[in-house]
């Protein structure tokens, strides 16, 4: 899509502290400039994603958090696109190439938003031996893993190396799932192709499943590994990427650039034209509608994100952030919004949990008053990926439920 | 104006409406069937039990001030399968008091669907077999082969009431039983389409199968508690039925009294049954094994009903004992 007239990127888009601006009202910036940066803890840095002045430094609608401080550019039409020359980045050390992957401002673009360059620095006593790589587009709608598989295969095997020579392993799998056999293909021929000069990376393609993305999920289909409740990967001595994550931290070391682009599915029956599309960080979700020839006359909600974990946003106004994977524009025949009953005990939800927890009963104790009591449901062990809810014929919001008792319970 | 809700932002088409609904029209061909085995006041009894289990529904709901729900199809449910256990000749207005057992007390005042413990449908019957004992045990209609659906209406039960198969074989053994419905191939033949005495809605084997079936089909039960009441039932009979060991009837014993209907329609209640296969499978294989003592020790000549009552208290021990594996808990639990 082409550039917007303006753009406002949000300071804090991901996991971690805000950034603070580095910029000031009025600066002249250049697309890829860094213009916000976390002094300390936890986060990653923000960059200009068009060339053009600072504009105002100022509040914005965020997706989650209602309102958030931002950087509103002001593009210049003019200016010609950046160019980003490649070059070899073999000879780089491990700390050379985590500087790169820092200071682009990668993030786990599959959808937490993780600072990269925190999770490819393992604690000492963790004995990473593979690296993860998630084909398995996380939700349904949604298919920019797909497309950017199609389009960029030898990038996401490049981006693959660059992690493993970063995380000092060789073994590399990629799971893809089987109803995408021109992925599966196109990623089995950049491996063919490849130097992978003693990296051993293999591409599987897996059951379909909601949610065969989820990182448990994906980590037990491909490796037989079950990272415990209140785990983490590398436990089992693994570490996930998504396949955007591996073409982004490409870019950001074979070409130093910085991640100020992203592929967004739109989709639903509320927008006139769907599309992947690759926009800049900072665009608003209205410049996007307006590309895309308008909404449709019923649309009754806005998701970023997926249909299954995404968030229901109430404004237009909110700008695409690095997480952003989707922009669901959903009808009222798409989403179902009859009014819940009381849980009739069918058990579905049990059939359709992927943690094998009890949402029915974590359901029923948080309406008898009684959050409090529901680890023995293994309530922490949820991700919240939606599948109870999804199966309810009693239209329960069991998510709404299960994140209740978690504020809640005790661990 | 936009929608703004936690997530999942899709849910699959099923409801509870649609399931109950469906369970209805599976109910509706055996019913359509008694009009001409039994004659047209099945109809009546079995209009007469619905229209006031959904009344007592309503009033229940209201009463207890909590969301009027007759539209969701379960009340119908209860009222049509109290009916189908219940003999073709009694008076018409015995339902009632049934149904207001069944849903006000055996459902509401336990706390609504969901938390009912006893299957709403079977109380009403047991209820009704200790008030009423004379007319639930004895008004019985031999089936009626010209197809004259009036024959029935207006005589006194006595003038024509007959006795049920498993009544017949319990006091007066299987020859009496071929003399009185025909040889053994006649009596499976018959007896698997519906032309023989017992209650409104239970006696057509064929189209209760088809009608659990298409609900296993739809996946709105699995086929594991029917088929281990089935099974149940078959091998205690097969053990223990006969003149010595290993010489019972289990064809028979499926073919009569109410064990279809209650494999396919009451034992699978959502609500009285356990979810985990395992389980399932203990509470069909139960309710099998407590039928045919019923049956073959107890007082009366058939047991489903009580058999499920009996079993449906132990469900949460069961969902207890048996629950989902876990995809992996914290270390140490």
């Amino acid at each position: 899509m082409p550039v917007p007239e303006e753009v406002e990127i949000l300071l804090h888009q991901h996991f971690g502290a805000p950034c603070q601006p580095l910029v000031n009202k009025k600066d002249a910036v250049n697309e890829g400039d860094r213009i916000g940066d976390v002094e300390k803890g936890l986060g990653a840095a923000v960059h200009a994603s068009v060339t053009g002045n600072v504009k105002a430094i100022g509040q914005s609608a965020h997706p989650v958090s209602v309102k958030a401080p931002s950087v509103i550019i002001q593009t210049d039409p003019e200016a010609p696109p950046r160019e980003w020359p490649a070059s070899d980045w073999q000879g780089l050390s491990r700390e050379d190439l985590l500087g790169r992957v820092k200071n682009a401002g990668i993030v786990g673009i599959g959808g937490a938003g993780f600072p990269t360059h925190v999770k490819l620095s393992p604690p000492p006593n963790a004995k990473v031996d593979t690296l993860v790589l998630n084909g398995a587009e996380c939700e349904p709608y949604l298919t920019t893993d797909h497309r950017l598989m199609l389009e960029h295969p030898e990038k996401i095997i490049e981006g693959a190396k660059i992690l493993l020579t970063i995380l000092g392993i060789k073994e590399c799998r990629i799971g893809i799932e089987a109803n995408k056999p021109d992925a599966v293909e196109a990623m089995k021929s950049a491996c063919a192709s490849a130097s992978l000069n003693g990296f051993r990376v293999s591409v599987s393609a897996l059951k379909v499943k909601y949610p065969q993305g989820s990182e448990k999920q994906l980590i037990q289909s491909l490796t037989g590994r079950r990272v415990p409740g209140f785990g983490l990967p590398f436990d089992v001595g693994v570490i996930v990427q998504n396949v955007g994550t591996a073409k982004a931290i490409y870019d950001a070391v074979a070409l130093q650039r910085p991640l100020y682009e992203k592929i967004v599915t739109v989709s639903g029956r509320g927008i006139a034209r769907p599309a992947n599309l690759l926009v800049r960080v900072g665009t608003r979700i209205s410049d996007i509608v307006s590309f895309l020839g308008g909404t449709t006359p019923g649309l009754a909600k806005v998701v970023l994100g997926g249909p299954m974990m995404g968030f229901a946003v109430s404004s237009l106004d909110i700008p695409v952030t690095k997480t952003t994977s989707g922009i669901l524009f959903l009808s009222e025949e798409e989403i179902d919004a009859r009014p819940y009953s009381q849980c009739i005990r069918c058990g579905w939800c049990l059939e359709a949990c992927p943690m094998g927890l009890l949402p029915n009963e974590i359901g029923i104790y948080v309406e008898a008053g009684r959050p409090g009591d529901t680890s023995q449901f293994g309530v922490f062990e949820c991700f919240e990926c939606g599948c109870c809810a999804f199966v309810c014929p009693a239209k329960r919001p069991l998510v709404q439920f299960i994140r209740l008792a978690k504020m809640k319970a005790k661990k | 104006m936009l929608t703004v809700s936690v997530s999942p932002h899709i849910k699959s088409g099923e409801s509870v409406e649609k399931i109950m609904w469906t369970v209805v029209a599976c109910l509706l061909p055996p019913l359509i069937l008694s009009i001409f085995i039994f004659g047209f006041q099945t109809l009546i009894v079995t209009a007469v039990s619905v229209g006031s289990s959904v009344a007592a529904e309503a009033i229940s709901q209201r009463l207890l001030h909590r969301p009027i729900t007759i539209k969701d199809g379960s009340a119908v449910i209860t009222g049509l399968l109290m009916a189908y256990v219940i003999p073709p000749g009694v008076p018409w207005w015995i339902p009632i008091l049934g149904a207001v057992m069944a849903i006000y007390v055996a459902k509401h005042l336990l706390g609504g669907i969901g938390f009912n413990i006893f299957n709403p449908a079977l109380i009403g019957r047991a209820f009704l077999m200790a008030t009423f004992p004379v007319a639930m045990t004895s008004a019985w209609l031999p089936p009626i082969r010209d197809a004259a659906v009036f024959k029935y209406m207006g005589s006194g039960i006595d003038a024509v009431s007959t006795a049920t198969p498993l009544y017949v074989l319990k006091h007066y053994g299987a020859s009496v039983l071929i003399e009185k419905f025909g040889s053994m191939s006649t009596i499976y033949g018959d007896f698997f389409v519906g032309w023989r005495p017992g209650c409104i809605g239970e006696t057509s084997a064929l189209l209760l199968l088809i009608g659990g079936l298409f609900l296993i089909y739809k996946k709105y039960i699995t086929w594991h508690i029917p088929l281990s009441v089935v099974a149940s039932v078959a091998f205690f009979t097969w053990v223990f039925g006969g003149e010595r060991l290993f010489m019972g009837d289990p064809l028979l014993a499926v073919l009569s009294g109410g064990v279809l209907l209650g494999a396919f329609f009451m034992a699978t209640d959502y609500v009285t049954s356990p979810s985990q296969v395992p389980a399932k499978l203990i509470f069909g294989a139960g309710i099998g094994a407590l039928t045919v003592l019923i049956r073959l020790k107890g007082g009366y000549p058939e047991g489903v009903c009580y058999a499920i009552l009996l079993m449906n208290p132990l469900v949460p021990a069961l969902e207890g004992w048996f629950r989902p594996k876990r995809f992996a808990p914290p270390k140490g639990v």
